[in-house]
C-alpha cells in the first residue's frame, strides 16, 4: 500500500503548552483513518497541520513522499470538512458546491454537471438555489461534503463532521460517509471523540491523548489488544486493576494468581490489568479464583450487566445468563483474555509505555 | 407591558422628528398670498429649477440652484469614494490580530471624534491657510506655496477628514464579525489571497460598506459647516443654501423646499443602495 500522507516527528507548542508531542503517523492511500481521543488532545491541531492552516513547531508533513510543509493550504490537493461546516452564507447551495471549480476556472458546463452530480451524491437534488441559511444541520453537512468532494481531492479531512447531528441522523451519516469513501476511493482522515463512531467507520484508528498517539491499528486490534490502560478505558468498557507480574505467563491481581499469555516483564513488576466485562466468567463460588457477591443486575437487552463486589473492587461483568443480586459467586478469566500492560507512570506516559505504539499501522 | 415602555420613545420621536419634518414639508408647499392668507403652491420647487432671470434660456445644469445641487452631489460622491478607498484598507488592517488585540488603531480613530466638530474643522484652517503649516513646510523645503483653502479640494479634504471614521467603523464591524473559518474554507477550496478577498471577504463585508457609504454620503450632501469654513463665504452647497434662506434671507418657504429636495435626494440614494444590499441586513448599522 502507498503512503499518501506522512507526519514525521511533528510537534506543536503554543507558548509553553505542548499540544502535539512528537507525533509520527502515516496514512495509506484509500484508507479511512480516524484520530480518536478526548477533547483537547490535539486532533483538530493535527488535522489543521495536514490541511496547512497551522505550521508545526518542528517536524515535517509529506504528501506522496514530498514535503508540503511550505505549500499554502490553497495549493494542497486535499479538502476539509470543517467542524461546523463553514458554508458561505452569501452563496446558495450551488454556489457553495461550485466554489472550488470556479476558482479553477472550469467551463460552465463542467461546473453545472458537477453540481448536479454532487448534489445527487449527497441526496440534495433540487436544492441548487436554496440559501444555506435555510438548511437543517444534516443538509448543511451534506452541502459541505458536496462542496469538498466537487474538487475531487485525493484526501478528505473531516473534523468531527457528525458532532452537531442528532443520534439517528448521525448513525445514517456514518454509514453514508463510509459508503461514499469506499465508492469514491478517497483517503479519509476523520476526527472524532466518539469511540463507537470510530470503531464503526474506520479502517485504522489512531488513539490520541495529550498530544501523543498512544496506539494505532485496526479497530478490532485496538479493542481486543489495548496497549495501555488509557486506551482500554477510552475504547469500550473494561475492568482495570492493579496487578503484579510474578514471572512470565503468571500474574497476580485481585488477591489471586492467574495464568496469562504475556511475558517479558521484570519479576514482580507492577502492571495494569485490563479485563473486558464480557470476558469475565461467573461460576459457582468454589470454582472461581475470585469470590464475590452480586450487588446489582441491569438488563441491557442483549445481555445482563452485573456488578460484582470482590475484595473492595467492583467488577463489571456482561453475560447472557444472570446471577441474581445478592448471590455469592466465583469469577474466572481465561488466560488469553487477561490484558497485562505496563504501568502508566503518573500523568505523562513513560517512554516504554508508548514507543511501541507509534507507526504500527498495517 | 412592553408597549408601555415604548411610549416615551414614541413621544420623543414625535416631538423631535415627525413634527419638524411635517413643518418643513408644510412650509415647502405653502406661501403667503397677496391678501396675507396662506395658499398652497409648488412655486418654491419651480423656483429651484428655474433660470436666474425668468425667461432666460439657460441649460438646466447651469441654473444657479441646480448647479449648487450638482456640486453637492459631486462632492458627496467624491468624498464617499475617497473614504471608501482609504477606509476599507484601514478597517481590514484593524481586524488583523496584531492590531485588534491592542486596539491602538481604533483608539487613534476615535480620539479626534471626542473633539468638537467645529474645532476640528477650524484646525484645518490654520493648517491650510496662506501662512499655515503646509505652506511653511513647503517653503522650508524650497517648494512653491499652494493655495488650496477656499477651493473644492479644501472642502473635500474637510469632508473626508470628518467622515472617514463613519466609513471605517461599519466596515470594521462587518469584517470583525466574519467567521475566520470561512476564509480558511475558501483557501481549502483553492482560493489564493486575491480570490479569498474577491469571493468571500468583500461580499461578506458589503453590508458594512453600504452602511459606510450611507453614513458618509448623507452628511456629505447636507454639510454646510465644512463648506462654509474651508470653502469660504462664497462657497455654496445645498446645506449652505438652506442655511442662508433660513438665517439670512428669512425665506422659510424656499428654504424648506430646498430641504425637501435634499431629503428626496437622500431617500433616492438609500433606495439605490438597498438594491445592492441583498436583504440580509447583517452588520448593518441602524441608519433608518
Ligand atoms: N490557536 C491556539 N492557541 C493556543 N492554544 C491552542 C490553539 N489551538 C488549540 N490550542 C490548544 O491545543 C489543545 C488541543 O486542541 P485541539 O487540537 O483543538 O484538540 P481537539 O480537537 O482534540 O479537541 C487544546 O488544549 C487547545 O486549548
Ligand atoms: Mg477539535
Amino acid at each position: 500500500m502507498n503512503r499518501i500522507i506522512d507526519l514525521v516527528d511533528v510537534s506543536m507548542t503554543y507558548g509553553k503548552q505542548t499540544v502535539l508531542n512528537h507525533v509520527d503517523l502515516y496514512i495509506n492511500q484509500n484508507e479511512f483513518l480516524t484520530l480518536l481521543g478526548p477533547s483537547g488532545c490535539g486532533k483538530t491541531t493535527t488535522l489543521r497541520i495536514i490541511g496547512g492552516f497551522e505550521q508545526p513547531t518542528t517536524g515535517d508533513v509529506l504528501f506522496n513522499g514530498t514535503s508540503i510543509l511550505h505549500t499554502p493550504p490553497h495549493k494542497r490537493p486535499l479538502n476539509t470538512i470543517f467542524q461546523r461546516y463553514a458554508l458561505f452564507p452569501h452563496l446558495d447551495v450551488a454556489g457553495n458546491v461550485a466554489f472550488g471549480l470556479k476558482i479553477k476556472k472550469k467551463p460552465r458546463e463542467v461546473i453545472n454537471k458537477k453540481i448536479a452530480d454532487m448534489l445527487r451524491l449527497v441526496n440534495l437534488e433540487g436544492y441548487e438555489s436554496r440559501s444555506t441559511l435555510s438548511l437543517s444541520g444534516g443538509q448543511q453537512q451534506r452541502v459541505a461534503i458536496a462542496r469538498a468532494l466537487a474538487n475531487e481531492p485525493q484526501v478528505l479531512l473531516l473534523d468531527e463532521p457528525l458532532g452537531a447531528l442528532d443520534l439517528q441522523l448521525r448513525k445514517e451519516m456514518q454509514v453514508e460517509l463510509k459508503n461514499m469513501q469506499r465508492e469514491l476511493g478517497i483517503t479519509f482522515v476523520f476526527v472524532t471523540h466518539d469511540q463507537e463512531e470510530a470503531l464503526t467507520m474506520s479502517d485504522t484508528i489512531a488513539v490520541m491523548n495529550e498530544g501523543r498517539i498512544l496506539q494505532i491499528g485496526k479497530p478490532e486490534d485496538i479493542y481486543n489488544e489495548p496497549k495501555n490502560a488509557f486506551v482500554a478505558r477510552f475504547i469500550g468498557e473494561s475492568n482495570i486493576l492493579e496487578g503484579i507480574m510474578r514471572e512470565d505467563f503468571r500474574v497476580s491481581f485481585a488477591n489471586a494468581e492467574f495464568a496469562c499469555i504475556d511475558k517479558g516483564f521484570a519479576q514482580n513488576e507492577a502492571v495494569d490489568i485490563v479485563v473486558r466485562p464480557e470476558d469475565v466468567r461467573i461460576c459457582a463460588q468454589n470454582e472461581g479464583r475470585v469470590k464475590g457477591r452480586v450487588t446489582q443486575v441491569i438488563f441491557k437487552g442483549v445481555h445482563y450487566e452485573m456488578h460484582v463486589e470482590a475484595q473492595g473492587f467492583l467488577w463489571k461483568i456482561h453475560s447472557t445468563v444472570q446471577a441474581p443480586a445478592g448471590e455469592e459467586v466465583g469469577l474466572d478469566i481465561a488466560p488469553d483474555l487477561i490484558h497485562v500492560m505496563k504501568k502508566e507512570n503518573g500523568k505523562r506516559n513513560t517512554e516504554s509505555g508508548i514507543k511501541g505504539a507509534e507507526g504500527s499501522a498495517s | 407591558m412592553k408597549r408601555l415602555f415604548a411610549y416615551p420613545y414614541i413621544l420623543w420621536m414625535g416631538i423631535f422628528i415627525v413634527v419638524p419634518l411635517l413643518l418643513v414639508v408644510y412650509y415647502s408647499v405653502t406661501a403667503t398670498g397677496p391678501d396675507g392668507n396662506t395658499i398652497f403652491t409648488f412655486d418654491h420647487f419651480r423656483r429651484f429649477f428655474a433660470p436666474i432671470t425668468p425667461g432666460m434660456d439657460q441649460p438646466l445644469r447651469e441654473r444657479i440652484f441646480v448647479s449648487v445641487a450638482l456640486r453637492s452631489i459631486r462632492l458627496a460622491l467624491q468624498s464617499t469614494g475617497i473614504c471608501l478607498l482609504l477606509g476599507y484598507p484601514v478597517a481590514y488592517i484593524m481586524t488583523r490580530k496584531e492590531y485588534s488585540e491592542k486596539s491602538v488603531l481604533l483608539f487613534m480613530l476615535l480620539v479626534p471624534m471626542w473633539m468638537n466638530f467645529l474645532l476640528r474643522t477650524y484646525a484645518w484652517l490654520t493648517i491650510l491657510e496662506r501662512n499655515g503649516l503646509v505652506n511653511q513646510l513647503l517653503s522650508r523645503m524650497g517648494l512653491p506655496m499652494i493655495d488650496i483653502l477656499y477651493t473644492d479640494a479644501a472642502v473635500l479634504l474637510g469632508m473626508v477628514y470628518n467622515f472617514l471614521p463613519f466609513m471605517i467603523l461599519p466596515i470594521y464591524t462587518s469584517l470583525k464579525k466574519m467567521d475566520p473559518r470561512l476564509i480558511e474554507a475558501a483557501q481549502d477550496l483553492g482560493a489564493g489571497g486575491v480570490s479569498v478577498f474577491a469571493r468571500v471577504v468583500f461580499p461578506l463585508s458589503l453590508p458594512g460598506v453600504i452602511s459606510g457609504i450611507t453614513m458618509v454620503f448623507m452628511p456629505g450632501a447636507a454639510t454646510f459647516i465644512i463648506s462654509n469654513l474651508l470653502g469660504g463665504q462664497q462657497y455654496f452647497l445645498l446645506g449652505n443654501l438652506v442655511e442662508m434662506q433660513f438665517l439670512n434671507v428669512g425665506d422659510w418657504h424656499f428654504g424648506s423646499a430646498i430641504a425637501v429636495i435634499m431629503m428626496l435626494l437622500m431617500v433616492a440614494s438609500m433606495v439605490i443602495l438597498s438594491l445592492f444590499d441583498k436583504g440580509e441586513n447583517q452588520g448593518r448599522s441602524t441608519i433608518i
